[in-house]
């Protein structure tokens, strides 16, 4: 390893400190912002009256989810890729899929909770319904097998691999689900859920939503990437304080 | 040696074992067998639900079953540093790869078989469209074998791995499950014409999760 590459591992924030702080109060705007336009400013739905606004957090959440799983497995590719190989990567890449993971089931969770006013039932065997839960399960056993403890770099190699293998696998599940339900179901009632012809004020919430959910992905991915650093520095020193115990013994047998 | 040789040496060496310590013979299949008949105390065997859902149960028993045959696909590299040996062997990873996923094909298109005999005989399935249901069963067990093989060695080092492999490998496996029961139960239908877009499904799965594999096993396999 070269010392770029060493001094990169030894990164222990992810973004400059002030970098940081930024994104944070950027969030903390932005969340008020969409709370103010989701709950106060936009009108009720037409026809599904206040049950909308939960596409205010929805749909973000949505976007959130597919951002974050983009981003891990573009950190594992990067850190499979000799020459951008880091553990930096394999920090943002964990950190990541464990955001996503988070955001895929609060996606699910607003998106019955939404459901069950609206189409009558708290889950639907609709296409995206059912490659969002496999999405939630294919990155579960991600985290699971990251949870395992290894040399470091066995774990991030086994954690870069799996982690486009799961990814390979998402066109895959969601292709053959549709397919499935298309085939098999005449043209349901749980059509877009977000009307396409979306306007004015609900058009501006649901893009400030977008905003919100991204800066707080970052802002978390920041924190989770600071722990991450700060649980391997634990590791190494409980290393040390063992092995120093353990000479202190057997100084004090010799003496 | 050709791949191929490779890939036939190892394949032998993993169906000799089996041929004499009879694991899947003696323990999978019969496991297979009491799924097959756990399906029909659950759902009651006078409503005609099971010849119905047929398809679905014979792949659940499937799948069920495979779980343990990869399972032990590696376990039998634990005992007397068998890993270390076949690693010292001088042999192409991905030979290894092919090699070890095609013994397991061939385990579990036996199982299938006879799996596939107990399903019709206790459910009451009308078999038709042959055809289509072996081609499917070959590629849907390619793709069982390769995702398989794979996350078999991943797992393999690991203390938790029983408990692992069946979390890693299921939702990877959702859509040959989908493609598989589809395919099966349009052929059964009689409308082969719907199963064959299925079919190639189970085909581009299987080929795609092979490179795959042969990629990724070599460096995967000296971690283990």
């Amino acid at each position: 390893m070269n010392t770029t590459a060493a001094a990169a591992d030894a990164r222990t924030r992810l973004l400059p400190k002030g970098l940081g702080r930024t994104v944070d109060a950027l969030t903390l705007v932005a969340i008020g912002a969409l709370v103010v336009f989701g709950l106060v400013i936009a009108p009720p739905d037409a026809v599904q009256g206040d049950a909308q606004r939960i596409m205010y957090l929805h749909v973000p959440a949505a976007w959130a989810m597919y951002l974050a799983f983009f981003v891990t497995t573009l950190a594992s590719v990067l850190w499979l890729v000799p020459r951008t190989r880091s553990m930096v990567w394999d920090r943002v890449a964990g950190s990541s899929a464990e955001i996503g993971l988070i955001l895929t089931g609060l996606t699910l969770v607003l998106g019955s909770l939404w459901g069950r006013p609206i189409w009558g039932v708290w889950w639907a065997w609709d296409a995206r319904l059912v490659t969002t839960a496999v999405l939630f399960f294919l990155y579960l056993g991600l985290l699971a097998l990251r949870a395992i403890p290894a040399d470091p770099n066995v774990r991030a190699r086994r954690s870069a691999i799996t982690a486009l293998i799961v990814f390979i696998d998402v066109p895959i599940v969601h292709f053959s689900v549709n397919w499935w339900r298309t085939l098999h179901q005449e043209a349901t009632v749980f059509n877009p859920e977000l009307n396409p012809q979306i306007e004015g004020t609900m058009a501006l919430t649901l893009w400030i939503g977008v905003l919100a959910f991204t800066l707080l992905y970052l802002a978390l991915l920041d924190r989770r990437y600071r722990l991450a650093t700060l649980e391997e520095g634990l590791a190494e020193r409980e290393l040390d304080a063992a092995i120093e115990a353990r000479v202190t013994a057997g100084a004090g047998g010799a003496a | 040696m050709s791949l191929l040789a490779e890939v036939r040496l190892v394949a032998a060496k993993d169906l000799r074992i089996e041929a004499r310590s009879r694991v899947l013979l003696a323990q999978v299949l019969p496991f297979g067998a009491i799924v097959v008949l756990l399906f029909a105390f659950a759902l009651d065997p006078d409503r005609g639900v099971l010849a119905r859902v047929a398809p679905g149960l014979f792949w659940i028993a499937v799948l069920l079953a495979a779980l343990l045959a990869i399972g032990r696909a590696f376990a039998l590299e634990q005992a007397h540093g068998a890993r270390d040996g076949l690693r010292l062997a001088g042999l192409d990873p991905a030979s290894v790869f092919l090699g070890k996923a095609a013994a397991i094909v061939v385990q579990l298109l036996v199982l299938e078989v006879v799996l596939g005999l107990g399903v019709v005989v206790l459910y009451g399935v009308d078999l038709r469209g042959g055809a289509v249901l072996a081609v499917a069963a070959v590629a849907a067990t390619l793709g069982l074998a390769s995702t398989g093989t794979l996350y078999g060695v991943l797992a393999a080092g690991l203390r938790a791995r029983e408990t692992l492999l069946p979390l890693l490998l299921l939702p990877v496996l959702a859509p040959v499950m989908l493609g598989a029961t589809r395919a099966f139960e349009d052929a059964l239908d009689g409308a082969t014409a719907d199963a064959w877009p299925w079919v190639a499904l189970l085909v581009v799965f299987a080929l795609l999760y092979t490179g795959v594999g042969m990629l990724a096993f070599g460096p995967l396999w000296e971690d283990a």
